[in-house]
């Protein structure tokens, strides 16, 4: 590759200190989890009380638990209507292709708020109670945008020759779908319904608007905490977070390239 | 090639996204033009006098903050993201996949996490305060949290995987060619990076900026969490409409002029690039 340019001594500096700038801020939170004190000022010993006082928290056990029923519906809902319309949009005229897959980019593109409060007036002109119910709604408008890029990608990448082999040897439009386009697909399903999962799991903006108090999230009561101040339980269930979260993209980004001859491609929605 | 046999697996989608995305924006909007009783509930008159109380001098001067703030956060993570996203570009195969492992990572932790970290850092007993202290520079805590300052650095801190992701990706996909031929012609690295390497990254300069700018005008957490009661921005305004106040057409006239205020910034700066990109052209 003698087209890459060698990178200046500076660049390298420059690059590491944004790297620490990025990561230090985290390690912190991290470190302090770990932090017997409870005013966290300075480290005095290592301890993981904080991580079984977490457990022990009847009101952070029940955000987790309305935090994963959401997620779990949201990704189901999403991934489902998603991956339908990555494999309907090949089949309209150009028009309604650009039209659509406006629609489909403008969840990424709205800011969160806009999106949070027009759903909060939707729901409330419409006397739906706040609760789990509206939360997965608006998960799932976003979502959908999401599975929707990734499998939308997945499938331009794969080209036509297999579904015309197959047709070709007389398989019918469902013998191909089942046998030869889901196979190649799956990866790129798999991989949306863990991106959709971990936008759920770590939405704020959105649940903010449109929770009920009986329907806290995990990030609602992170935000409801962080208001009073900090605490080091809160360090260490934004550790587990933070572990969860990055586990999830990992394994999104590993399923998506495990296969031999795919094109590269991101989890990224850009 | 037949790979499904209609659009009509489109329709679900069309039918969701029209009724949880469009008709609620569409309501917003039409609630801004009405007025509200006593008790704070929406009341079906037509009228502009949320959109007139907008040019008071406070909400005005509170969207000029937000608009700078919000153009000083983009300008910040250009200047740091653009260095960054060249050296990873440019780095080694391996030293590549762990820069772009690096930089993902932060863009899928919860920017509340990472918000509430800088209190951690920031605050009077924080870290930065306990070493200055130890280092013997200051004697007494300073006051870092709830000011301007606090604020610009957790919305560039945010932001930064948001403008380094996009313009990565411009650097990969560029025309690498371009550059042999430069070199051919003997133009020197630092020419061959602004005649080539600059103009051929516009769209994922364009693509950061217009993330990082929206992202950050309508962020009211960071303000919320770092911020004092003198740096709120129109988001915090937004916010409290709908969720303390009780102003809902107010909150949705103020609605309408961000989302329609931001849409013309990015136009006009998509213009303003599109049109060096043009000369930049012409001139080679």
């Amino acid at each position: 590759m003698h087209t890459k340019r060698k990178n200046h001594p500076l660049l390298g500096i420059h690059s590491l200190l944004v790297m620490i700038f990025i990561y230090v801020p985290i390690g912190f939170i991290i470190a302090y989890s770990f932090n017997s004190s409870r005013l966290a000022a300075d480290w005095s010993g290592f301890t993981l009380d904080w991580y079984v006082s977490l457990f022990h928290n009847r009101r952070v056990m029940e955000a987790l638990g309305n935090t994963l029923t959401v997620a779990i519906a949201a990704t189901v809902v999403s991934t489902l209507l998603g991956t339908l319309a990555a494999l309907s949009i090949g089949k309209v005229g150009r028009k309604t292709k650009a039209g659509m897959g406006g629609l489909l980019y403008l969840p990424i593109i709205i800011p969160d708020i806009i999106m949070g409060l027009s759903l909060l007036v939707l729901f409330t002109q419409f006397h739906i109670p706040l609760g789990k119910l509206t939360i997965i709604i608006a998960h799932i408008t976003f979502c959908i945008s999401y599975v929707y890029v990734i499998v939308s990608t997945r499938l331009a990448g794969m080209g036509g020759q297999l579904e015309e082999a197959a047709q070709d040897l007389g398989a019918n439009a469902w013998q191909t779908f089942r046998h030869v386009t889901l196979p190649q697909i799956t990866p790129g399903i798999i991989s949306g319904a863990l991106i959709a999962f971990t936008m759920s799991l770590d939405d704020f903006m959105v649940s903010f608007f449109v929770s009920g108090p009986s329907s806290t999230t995990l990030p609602i009561y992170i935000y409801g905490q962080v208001k009073r101040g900090i605490s080091p339980e809160i360090n260490a269930l934004c550790t587990l977070l933070i572990l969860v979260s990055v586990t999830l993209i990992f394994l999104a980004q590993f399923v998506l390239n495990r296969g031999k001859g795919q094109k590269k491609q991101s989890v990224l929605p850009f | 090639m037949r790979r499904w046999r209609s659009g009509l697996g489109l329709l679900p989608v069309l039918f969701w996204l029209s009724l949880f995305l469009v008709v609620p924006m569409l309501i917003v909007v039409v609630i801004s033009f009405m007025g509200r009783d006593e008790l704070g509930n929406v009341v079906f008159t037509f009228q502009a006098s949320s959109y007139a109380t907008f040019f008071d001098s406070l909400y005005l001067g509170i969207y000029w903050d937000t608009i700078v703030l919000s153009v000083v956060t983009t300008v910040l993570c250009l200047l740091f993201s653009y260095p960054l996203a060249y050296y990873i570009a440019n780095a080694g195969p391996r030293m590549q996949t762990w820069g772009l492992a690096l930089i993902t990572i932060p863009f899928w932790i919860n920017f509340l996490i990472r918000t509430y970290a800088w209190v951690l850092l920031l605050r009077t007993q924080g870290v930065v305060n306990n070493l200055l202290i130890q280092f013997g520079w200051i004697h007494e805590p300073l006051q870092l949290l709830y000011t301007k300052g606090a604020v610009l650095l957790g919305m560039v801190y945010t932001f930064i995987p948001f403008m380094v992701l996009p313009i990565y990706v411009a650097l990969e996909q560029m025309d690498k060619r371009l550059l042999e031929a430069a070199d051919d012609l003997g133009a020197t690295r630092w020419k061959s990076f602004w005649h080539i390497t600059l103009p051929q990254t516009k769209s994922g300069i364009m693509t950061g900026s217009v993330l990082v700018y929206v992202s950050t005008s309508g962020m009211f957490v960071v303000t919320d969490i770092l911020g004092g009661a003198k740096s709120a921005m129109i988001s915090n305004i937004i916010q409290s409409q709908f969720l303390g106040a009780r102003n809902w057409p107010f909150g949705a006239a103020l609605s309408v002029i961000f989302v329609i205020t931001s849409l013309v910034l990015i136009a006009l700066f998509n213009r303003a690039m599109t049109s060096r990109h043009l000369a930049a052209k012409e001139g080679r």
